[in-house]
């Protein structure tokens, strides 16, 4: 018994040789990190370079200069995108996940209600937008509510193929202890359905930023949305960089903190 | 104990076409027998276990446990399966209490008897391990825990073993003996493996496929305790060699350059 647990604890820790290791977990970062570094400079002397008009394309220097400059705005539209961006975010967690559980418990809402929701995943978001703005007026509700539209259907579908990933024997096995639907769906489907949730998560809270984006297109008076609106208007091109770099780090951020929040949810989850 | 009488399952395809899984099926198993149900796939021995089980309902015939007909799952059967079918999620004593979970008692009261049979299947210390951390082999002693915790009069068990590696399933077979010998089940019990169903079976009910049928009733003599010494004895290559014959055919095996 003591060598397997042996074998066992070594699998955990099974690591190639320190020398191998270190290179891998530095190049895992330092890779992307040259690579994106290369990039800007490239952009950098290629514009300098061909003589690339600024406001076709700004080279980064000029972004990072406008966004300094722009220090005291940016904060306030980057606040209320982020701001969409989560209730919109939270929505499609509150109302797909729920949706998944009914879609999954009865064959019945599974043959009605899934059909539907794939029809109007099949309607481009961006084409019900201003029609969104037309029922719901201004404000950010509307913002809110096409996040919302855009992220919740990734939720709905990993959610449910979670649901429904739990090994037969296993729904046999609590068959046989004559477990009630609700013990099953709360004991064994849904603690199944979590790896899924997750996955589901980190598509969602990307399409989230997108949603609240094309939101702000169609009509707002703050945001970084409308910033890239107002700002390519007057072809101020190196703001509407600005602002599309500050758009891809809240990516990055809600993607990364998603992420974590799986991480060590799995710590507690599954090793303790 | 078990009691089945000319039970059958017929399944209809989706075309409507039915196709017969299991002609009627006659078998008595007695109190704390060990009966092992072998034969290739497609002889319906997982369906008659899933018969007793309650899960599915037998076309034609009943079955009766404890006197009583099988209309359902009930709590005096246990179930063990060929993966283990753990919770991932949840540690080796909360796995093993699962069906205290699921059946509404005491879960406190039932810690310690998870503890002894946790002991028993020789996994004493690994209670708070999670599924990933062991092996195989360790992962199917805690299903048979599982099966046993909310102590059930009979044991069913649908190829256990059969997803394990050859030295491991060798070594696992010997350790349900001795389990079964501490805590005495009725005990029915699935397997692909002759060899297997000779070490364990009071009784072999061999089973021939298309459609299901049981070909023989072997009872094994072999004396117990048994343990690997006694695959080497030639009573257990006799009842091995009968079996296979059973299955194969005298003719092929003749023809397998013997």
């Amino acid at each position: 018994m003591s060598t397997r647990s042996e074998i066992s604890s070594s699998e955990v820790v099974s690591a190639p040789a320190p020398r191998a290791s270190a290179w891998s977990a530095g190049s895992e970062y330092a890779l992307p990190a040259l690579a994106l570094v290369g990039l800007v400079v490239l952009w950098e002397i290629a514009v300098w370079l061909f003589r690339i008009p600024r406001f076709a394309l700004p080279p980064p220097s000029a972004i990072l200069a406008e966004a300094w400059a722009q220090r005291a705005q940016l904060p306030g539209h980057t606040w209320t995108t982020l701001w969409e961006t989560l209730a919109g975010f939270a929505l499609s967690v509150a109302i797909g996940v729920p949706l998944a559980v009914l879609i999954t418990w009865s064959p019945f809402l599974r043959n009605t209600i899934y059909p539907l929701l794939v029809v109007t995943q099949s309607v481009p978001k961006v084409a019900i937008a201003p029609l969104i703005v037309i029922f719901m007026g201004v404000g950010q509700m509307p913002k809110i509510v096409v996040a919302f539209l855009v992220a919740f259907f990734p939720i709905v579908v990993d959610t449910a193929t979670g649901l429904s990933a739990v090994p037969p024997d296993l729904l046999d096995l609590s068959r046989s202890l004559k477990a009630s639907r609700l013990q099953e769906f709360i004991k064994i489907r849904f603690p199944t359905a979590v790896p899924f949730m997750f996955s589901g998560m980190k598509v969602a809270v990307a399409l989230s930023v997108v949603g609240a984006v094309v939101g702000e297109f169609v009509q707002a008076d703050k945001g970084l949305g409308y910033l890239i609106v107002v700002s390519t208007t007057y072809w101020r091109t190196s703001l509407a960089f600005a602002a599309m770099v500050v758009l891809s780090l809240m990516g990055i951020a809600l993607f990364a903190v998603v992420a974590l929040v799986e991480r060590v949810w799995f710590r507690w989850y599954s090793v303790e | 104990m078990i009691a089945i009488a000319a039970a059958s399952k017929t399944y209809a395809t989706r075309g409507g076409e039915r196709v017969r899984a299991l002609d009627p099926i006659d078998l008595d198993v007695g109190q704390n027998e060990f009966v092992v149900l072998v034969g290739p796939s497609g002889c319906g021995k997982s369906t008659l276990l899933k018969m007793v089980a309650g899960l599915i309902a037998p076309t034609t015939g009943s079955i009766q446990v404890h006197g009583t007909a099988v209309d359902g799952p009930r709590e005096d059967v246990g179930i063990v399966f060929q993966s283990p079918v753990l919770l991932n999620w949840r540690n080796v004593l909360d796995n093993v209490l699962f069906p205290i979970e699921i059946l509404k008692r005491d879960v406190r009261a039932h810690r310690g008897v998870a503890s002894d049979l946790i002991s028993l299947a020789g996994l004493a210390g690994f209670e708070t391990k999670h599924p990933r951390e062991l092996s195989g082999g360790m992962q199917q002693r805690v299903a048979i825990c599982r099966a046993l915790i909310h102590d059930p009069t009979v044991l069913l068990m649908d190829e256990p073993f059969g997803a394990l590696d050859a030295l491991t399933r060798e070594e696992m077979s010997v350790e349900l003996l001795r389990i079964w010998e501490e805590r005495k089940k009725t005990i029915l019990f699935v397997t692909h493996s002759i060899g297997e169903a000779v070490l364990l079976a009071d009784r072999v009910v061999v089973m021939s496929p298309r459609p299901g049928r049981v070909s023989r009733i072997i009872r094994v003599s072999l004396p117990r305790p048994r343990t690997m010494a006694t695959e080497s004895t030639s009573e257990f290559r006799d009842h091995v060699d009968e079996i296979r014959d059973l299955i194969f055919g005298s003719r092929q095996r003749a023809g397998a350059a013997r």
